[in-house]
């Protein structure tokens, strides 16, 4: 395992030795003419909460469903601790899966619902109670253990689903859209909850969701998604901080792009050249874009300052009205339009009172920003 | 309470009091009476002529001998108990048959199942009773199924089935399947399909998952189906006269002879009552089941 400011770092991805509990080998699938899953490989190591980001149909459910065993691949394979279980129905998978819907089953009790998965296991039935009593202090649902499941608030139901999922003590838990049913603030709270369940019960997890703060809070990896294809794997700061196309980075989070041509300046900067009579932006270089080739310039715009004077000692400035402000209590998104007519966010945080602030509508303001705050993408 | 609200309420307690409580009175009333030779054919009759004289001497000619009488033959026990068994075994066939056609109902493609429907429902554009003349063409010894059990050899002599308590059962079956079928289908039409899912992924084979979540699921449709079929199989009379012969004992029957043939009407008012009386209880069991099943999808 990787060792990183001599602290302990859990990133098996980067140790060649270690072997992936989950394998994708280009694996496809179709139903009818639709193709679902595009040649994807993926691997997915042990005790990783993985997951899966994408916009709806963009596959990433079937992927799920194809790991659970409800669908089989089309073509390629899934091994799970090398072995191929494309031919293993799901009931005998050590996988289980907390559905969306949760799917309790409303004519049982809590307790029951937990217990359904044990009742069909060889586990003998002593041992039944105490396992089960372990799931429901875990999910700290011991009061409702006789209520059945419309008797129970949303966010219980959402624990009941996990407690179940989770009883079997399954090698691989996937969780679909596991939050998509709670409102925000029992979101984030869930989110911290599942995390700390995973790192207790040391299972792998793989998580879909369609929304990316979700992905970036849970996640040791995050698997961007889209028709059917893979288009970045890697850590949540990785794929903010260094997306690897357009696509990416316009998926998580807010995002400027501006169009341009690359022209290297040296081997570490990049000038982009995206309009007339304007100068350059210079960025750091990305080995991927061609020198003399259109290019794409990402940056965030949080990574963008705003200033009412000219800065002087920043790598790239720009001028430009302010068109828009958006107000959010801590911070702040200001639309500043350029000359060229390009809109660019620029976001600050409210460290003063709003009405000590030195701009406002239709002031000139000056945008700048250091040589290595924003991306170079080829795509 | 206002006008509007008490209106509403009186429009179904009049239609109750018209349509079931006073004729249920007047039965109660002919089963207390005695036979006479008189139109009509009881005694005694409330002469309101005779003022209050006469309303004492309606009253003290009512009496329970006709419950006695039903006590001492045993003809009426017979029939009674034969009646439930017949109503019983009738009611599980219809299961058997109407469940699995209900759960290919259910999983039919969306599109298919309002045509699915229909179909189940069609015999009901024809009349009740030319359907069960039609099955004495199918039954009876020369009848198509002896003639193409004969023509493709399975058996030698033609099956003895019309007027036995087989060709009810076949007759009860068919004629209610439609009760047994559509409220099974709708319990099964709101299963959601991720919980078979669910349980297959907690360890269930197909089978184990369909009787561990879809049965205990539809169970409210199976029960509404099973009352809707046991209660008037009950009391049946057309299928077990035209299809079960001499032999077939129904209260049913028992009831329509005491009236027409021996023209007995305190008699055959009293079989009606306690008939009444016995179908209360799952009439009450059934309610019962209705309201439950309300209280949970709340």
């Amino acid at each position: 395992m990787a060792q990183a400011n001599g602290k302990h770092v859990f990133a098996p991805w980067e140790d060649p030795n270690e072997k992936p509990i989950i394998r994708f080998g280009a694996v496809t699938k179709r139903f009818g003419t639709f193709t679902a899953i595009d040649n994807l490989t993926l691997d997915i190591y042990a005790r990783e909460f993985f997951a899966l980001l994408g916009p709806s149909g963009c596959g990433k459910t079937t992927l799920m469903r194809m790991l659970a065993g409800f669908e089989t691949p089309s073509e390629g394979t899934i091994e799970m601790d090398g072995k191929d279980i494309a031919a293993v129905p799901p009931n005998k998978r050590a996988v289980n899966m907390m559905f969306q819907s949760y799917a309790l089953f409303p004519h049982l009790t809590v307790y029951d619902n937990i217990a359904f998965g044990l009742k069909r296991s060889p586990m003998p039935k002593a041992d039944i109670e105490g396992r089960v009593g372990e799931m429901l202090r875990l999910t700290r649902l011991e009061a409702f253990a006789k209520r059945k499941s419309h008797q129970i608030s949303g966010g219980q139901r959402q624990r009941v689903a996990l407690a179940r999922s989770l009883a079997k003590a399954p090698k691989l838990l996937l969780l679909d859209e596991p939050m998509g049913a709670l409102d925000k603030r029992l979101r984030q709270d869930t989110q911290f909850e599942l995390m700390d369940i995973q790192e207790k019960t040391g299972t792998t997890f793989v998580i879909v969701t369609h929304d990316q703060e979700e992905a970036m809070t849970v996640a040791s990896r995050v698997a961007v998604m889209d028709q059917g294809r893979i288009v970045q794997v890697a850590t949540p700061d990785r794929i903010y901080e260094t997306p690897n196309s357009v696509y990416v980075a316009d998926f998580i989070g807010d995002v400027n792009i501006i169009k341009g041509n690359a022209r290297r300046r040296s081997d570490a900067l990049t000038e982009i050249h995206w309009a007339e009579g304007q100068p350059p932006i210079v960025g750091t270089t990305n080995a991927a874009v061609t020198d003399g080739t259109p290019c794409f310039f990402a940056i965030r715009p949080e990574k963008v300052a705003i200033s009412p004077e000219r800065p002087t000692d920043a790598a790239n400035v720009i001028e430009g009205t302010v068109l828009d402000i958006a107000y959010l209590g801590n911070i702040s998104t200001y639309h500043v339009k350029l000359a060229t007519g390009e809109i660019v966010k620029a976001q600050t945080t409210n460290d003063r009172r709003i009405a000590r602030r030195s701009f406002t509508w239709d002031d000139k303001v000056w945008l700048s920003w250091t040589d290595t705050a924003g991306v170079i993408l080829a795509e | 309470m206002n006008f509007r609200r008490l209106f509403l309420i009186l429009v179904p307690c009049l239609w109750l009091l018209a349509l079931f409580l006073v004729p249920f009175g007047i039965v109660l009333k002919i089963s207390l009476s005695d036979i006479a030779l008189a139109i009509p054919p009881y005694t005694p009759t409330l002469d309101l002529a005779a003022g209050w004289e006469g309303v004492r001497r309606f009253f003290s000619g009512l009496d329970f001998e006709n419950y006695q009488f039903l006590t001492q033959d045993d003809l009426y026990w017979r029939a009674y108990l034969s009646s439930l068994k017949i109503a019983a075994i009738s009611t599980l066939a219809t299961l058997i048959v109407g469940y699995p056609i209900a759960y290919g109902m259910a999983r039919a493609p969306r599109e298919w199942q309002p045509l699915l429907m229909m179909l189940v429902i069609l015999p009901f554009w024809t009349s009740f009773l030319i359907r069960v003349y039609s099955w004495i063409g199918i039954l009876s010894q020369e009848g198509y199924l002896n003639q193409l059990l004969l023509g493709l050899g399975l058996i030698d002599q033609p099956l003895m089935i019309i007027n036995t308590n087989w060709a009810v059962y076949i007759g009860i079956v068919y004629t209610y399947l439609p009760f047994m079928v559509l409220p099974i289908y709708a319990a099964l039409e709101k299963l959601d399909g991720s919980l078979l899912e669910a349980a297959e992924d907690l360890g269930c084979s197909r089978t184990s998952a369909f009787w561990l979540v879809t049965v205990p699921l539809s169970k409210a449709g199976i029960i509404a189906g099973s009352f809707l079929v046991f209660i008037p199989a009950l009391g049946e009379f057309v299928i077990p006269s035209l299809l079960g012969g001499s032999k077939t004992l129904m209260i049913g029957k028992v009831l329509w002879e005491e009236f027409f043939s021996n023209r007995d009407w305190p008699v055959a008012s009293t079989v009606a009552v306690i008939l009444l009386l016995i179908m209360v209880i799952p009439i009450i069991l059934f309610q019962r089941n209705e309201q439950k099943q309300r209280e949970m999808n709340q």
